[in-house]
């Protein structure tokens, strides 16, 4: 199991080096470097030595696949430059407003697991039951549940979350004026509306995906079979539906932090929540190009950190999975 | 017995909401091409002297900081937003398409180095990729989609590339190259058709994600610039106002909202009508 694990944390470096490679070729599309954004703010015309020497004292006339190797190894000892705005250390700048978008990252999925796992279930079961139940009444209930749940998720995912941002400032902070309109520091209060927006998202997508995924699982033999012995629904769809369902909800999940990681900079910037999200947008608008280049290459190395964890996680809940990886070590 | 005719009656429904879906997003896209002349006022024209105006009968959505009609502006939006998106999709699905047929086709070297590629794009969370390449690039709304086309092509490239690995052992495409036909006309006429289904279904879907996507480009300031009329950047423009002016902000958040929901409907009832096997999912 060991080298299993070992084998997968291997496959992850070619990944690595790709990211980088690409982060930091990006940089390259823009037309001014480090030099030019110096002097562009000096006022007066500088000629071309001056330029010409300065770009050889930070080494930026150096050919582009030396720059990347220096720049990887200043990287991987915790260099990543300078700021050109501020002049501060850019990884400091960065891991200093890192906890605040993980903070609200961390609640947006807790939440959307809290309000989606129960809600996807609950409408495939539903959906199943609309069909089968013999009372009336009760198949028109079932029916309209899922219904609901289906409205809901759709309607949730054609809202733009900048959308959903104004709306609940607007209601929830504005009209009733339960929570602040913008928050004040990194606090809990202040997390709670940029936390429910990205859920709304998360969640709208999510939903859809539990239902699928556990109406795909009801529909399976193995269900039959356990309803003509006589075991008890709950059972089943606890101890058994779910708990084969929970392999590709993991996934789903994961994949999903993508678009929560790129959520959290349109709503960081709403909420003046002071994260990473909101460092980038502002960085892009200063050309503070170092910043965004770490903020790409993190937030592209947290993504793929978070994928690895689910597909750990394989380990710890499918037996046939365990099985193969303990059956290598032995080879 | 009742089965068979259940799924009929299903079946017919599934048509009519295609055709009703399909109906409805062609009128979006024939409104957004013939926004101009359907505005009631220049979209332009400013009137400082009634500006931020609540919405009345004669400016139903009211009117914005430099009096400009909101009703209009949020017509006239609907080009940039619609026709931008349209352009993104077709873009990535021809691409994506193209690479991932070559690739299953090829095979070999080649396609090792391309499917490695698209695996490296698929790293990135697509928004944080986007944000960065567009303000590299500087903003507008043609570097907004050149930004998201560069990191979301490879889902189409994938689908592709597996399609054609299952078309390529088929008995017709084995008699199609034994007939002497060219490569092209295998991948036109052979292998195309026969795997445009899934890839269709995936492009009608992405319609609206990639509005939203587009919208917070133009939203955070790196895609439609002012004065240009577009949704995302509208909403931008006043959300600071959205103590005072609330219509402002949401008029052209609801035309998204609109305009995603139809695109929506629509890659549902798509999917639904090509694969059935998703119905009601």
């Amino acid at each position: 199991m060991k080298r299993y694990v070992l084998q997968r944390i291997l496959s992850l470096a070619p990944v690595l080096f790709g990211i980088t490679f690409l982060s930091f070729s990006l940089m390259r599309l823009a037309g001014s470097d480090a030099v030019t954004e110096m002097y562009s703010g000096a006022g007066a015309a500088v000629s071309q030595e001056v330029i010409d020497a300065a770009r050889a004292k930070l080494g930026l006339d150096r050919p582009f696949l030396v720059q990347y190797v220096s720049w990887l190894g200043g990287m991987a000892t915790g260099d990543m430059g300078k700021s050109f705005v501020s002049g501060r250390d850019v990884l400091d700048t960065f891991l200093s407003k890192l906890p605040a978008t993980l903070l609200l990252a961390a609640m947006s999925v807790l939440l959307t697991v809290a309000v989606s796992i129960p809600l996807g279930v609950a409408s495939a079961v539903a959906h199943q039951k609309a069909g089968a139940a013999r009372e009336a009444g009760l198949r028109a209930l079932c029916s309209l549940l899922d219904f609901v749940v289906r409205l809901g998720s759709f309607v949730g995912n054609s809202l733009p979350n900048f959308f959903v941002a104004l709306l609940l400032m607007h209601f929830l902070a504005i009209r009733l004026g339960w929570l602040p309109v913008i928050a004040d520091g990194v606090t809990l209060r202040g997390a709670i509306l940029p936390t429910l927006t990205l859920t709304v998202a998360m969640s709208a997508k999510y939903v859809r995906q539990v239902r699928a995924a556990v109406l795909d699982e009801l529909s399976k033999d193995y269900v039959r079979g356990a309803k003509a012995r006589g075991v008890a629904a709950r059972t089943i769809l606890v101890k058994s539906v779910l708990r084969s369902s929970l392999m590709t909800l993991a996934t789903l999940l994961a994949l999903s932090v993508g678009s929560l990681l790129g959520g959290t900079a349109i709503v960081e910037t709403i909420f003046m929540w002071d994260g990473v999200g909101k460092l980038a947008v502002d960085a892009i608008m200063m050309r503070d190009y170092p910043l965004i280049q770490a903020y790409v290459v993190w937030m592209a190395v947290i993504y793929m950190g978070v994928n690895f964890a689910a597909d750990l996680l394989y380990l710890v809940l499918d037996p046939r999975v365990r099985w193969e990886a303990s059956r290598n070590d032995g080879a | 017995m009742t089965a068979p005719e259940s799924m009929t009656r299903k079946r017919s429904g599934g048509r009519t909401r295609l055709f009703l879906f399909g109906a409805a997003a062609l009128l979006v896209v024939a409104g957004a091409f013939f926004s101009e002349s359907l505005c009631p006022y220049d979209p332009y024209l400013q009137n400082l002297g009634a500006a931020l105006e609540p919405p009345t009968a004669a400016h139903i959505f009211g009117t914005d900081r430099y009096g400009r009609d909101l009703c209009s502006r949020v017509i006239v939006g609907s080009r940039a937003s619609i026709f931008s998106t349209l352009a993104l999709v077709a873009v990535i699905t021809s691409f994506g398409t193209a690479l991932g047929l070559f690739c299953g086709w090829a095979r070999g070297r080649a396609d090792t180095f391309l499917m490695r590629v698209s695996d490296l794009c698929l790293a990135f969370p697509c928004l944080v990729f986007a944000l960065a390449v567009a303000g590299v690039l500087g903003g507008g709304l043609h570097n907004a989609v050149l930004a998201l086309a560069a990191i979301s092509w490879p889902k189409y490239a994938r689908i592709a590339r597996s399609q054609t690995l299952a078309v390529r052992e088929t008995d017709y495409l084995k008699a199609a190259r034994l007939a002497g036909c060219s490569a092209a006309r295998l991948a036109v006429r052979h292998i195309l058709p026969n795997i445009a289904g899934p890839i269709l279904v995936t492009a009608v879907l992405d319609i609206g994600t990639m509005m939203m996507e587009l919208a917070g480009l133009s939203f955070l300031g790196l895609g439609a610039k002012p004065p240009m009329a577009e949704w995302g950047s509208m909403m931008s423009e006043v959300r600071g106002l959205l103590q005072t002016v609330p219509w402002a902000v949401f008029a052209p958040g609801l035309a998204i909202f609109a305009a995603v929901l139809v695109f929506n409907l629509l890659g549902d009832a798509v999917r639904d009508e090509l694969d059935p096997k998703m119905k009601g999912r």
